[in-house]
């Protein structure tokens, strides 16, 4: 029953992780690329983290917590590196595409990569800067 | 000093303690109380340290709605995961719809866009990619939709409204 168990979370993990690379390989642009790990660390891992407790728990008949400690810290770092690509990516097509991006509803406002905070005016975001 | 200043000195992120010591406890993954204590020591110590980089932290008004937040997002991941793998293995990738999107904040609490900007990432399909210079939109994209306007409007009434529902508006 465990084995039926594990083995299924397992191809799981796989599936999603497969996807994931499949994506990388085969999606054209690279604002696309970055969609393929946020969907690996997910599911992928997710799979995989949950055939481990329950192999570890069930089986072995000692608890592991370690991978709850991986999801969270996957949960911390994938969108931090997702965000840093991306911006990168933004800053080096500045020329390029920048004229392609929808712009922020305020006028006179631009994404973060091309402009400044704006300097202290009461507002919470940059009061707490 | 009333109890509650003093705990808030000795405790500036009271949740922060706590995870850190269930962080240090579950790496050992070891229940003794000598773990439980070193935890608690680095549960106390590290806020002390991070209190003049993080100095009024937003307080959280209601825990079951962290809790509700995480199961919809939970759910979600897994629901987007195998929409989004239905696109990547049966459609010509040609024939997806990528798009930027730009979702307008009502949120103004730096802590909570973050929390919004992460859980974008994590739910496949979508990337959030940047912040307005003035906080006011986050720069989202989108692998395929057919109805932006809606994937939009998705994002603030599962996400966004139920972050103000956690912290609060915060000042406008």
């Amino acid at each position: 029953m465990a084995d039926v168990l594990i083995a299924l979370l397992l191809l799981v993990g796989a599936f999603f992780g497969l996807v994931g690379s499949w994506g990388l390989v085969r999606l054209p642009q690279t604002m696309q690329r970055l969609h393929a790990p946020t969907k690996a660390t997910t599911l992928g891992v997710g799979g995989v983290l949950l055939a481990s407790m329950v192999y570890f728990g069930w089986v072995r008949g000692e608890w592991s917590i370690h991978e709850l400690l991986i999801t969270l810290f996957l949960f911390l770092t994938a969108p931090v590196s997702a965000f840093m690509l991306a911006r990168a990516w933004l800053h080096r097509e500045r020329g390029r595409r920048r004229a392609t991006l929808p712009r922020p509803g305020a006028s006179g406002v631009d994404w973060g990569v091309y402009q400044p905070p704006p300097e202290e005016s009461g507002n919470g975001v940059e009061a707490r800067r | 000093m009333s109890v509650r200043a003093r705990l808030r000195r000795w405790l500036p992120h009271p949740a922060l303690s706590l995870l850190l010591t269930l962080t240090w406890v579950a790496l050992q993954n070891e229940f003794a109380a000598a773990q439980w204590l070193m935890g608690a020591i680095l549960g106390v110590a590290i806020p002390q340290l991070l209190r003049p980089f993080w100095p009024d932290p937003p307080p959280v008004r209601s825990w079951r709605a962290v809790l509700a937040y995480a199961a919809v997002v939970l759910w979600d991941i897994a629901k987007a995961n195998v929409q989004v793998a239905g696109w990547v293995l049966l459609r010509r990738p040609e024939t997806l719809r990528s798009t930027w999107l730009v979702v307008p904040l009502k949120l103004r609490i730096p802590e909570a866009i973050t929390l919004l900007a992460g859980t974008i990432t994590m739910t496949p399909g979508t990337v959030s990619c940047d912040l307005a210079a003035d906080g006011s939109a986050l720069l989202v994209h989108c692998l395929h939709t057919d109805d932006a306007a809606a994937t939009v409007a998705e994002i603030k009434t599962r996400y966004e409204a139920r972050l103000v529902r956690i912290f609060g508006e915060g000042e406008a």
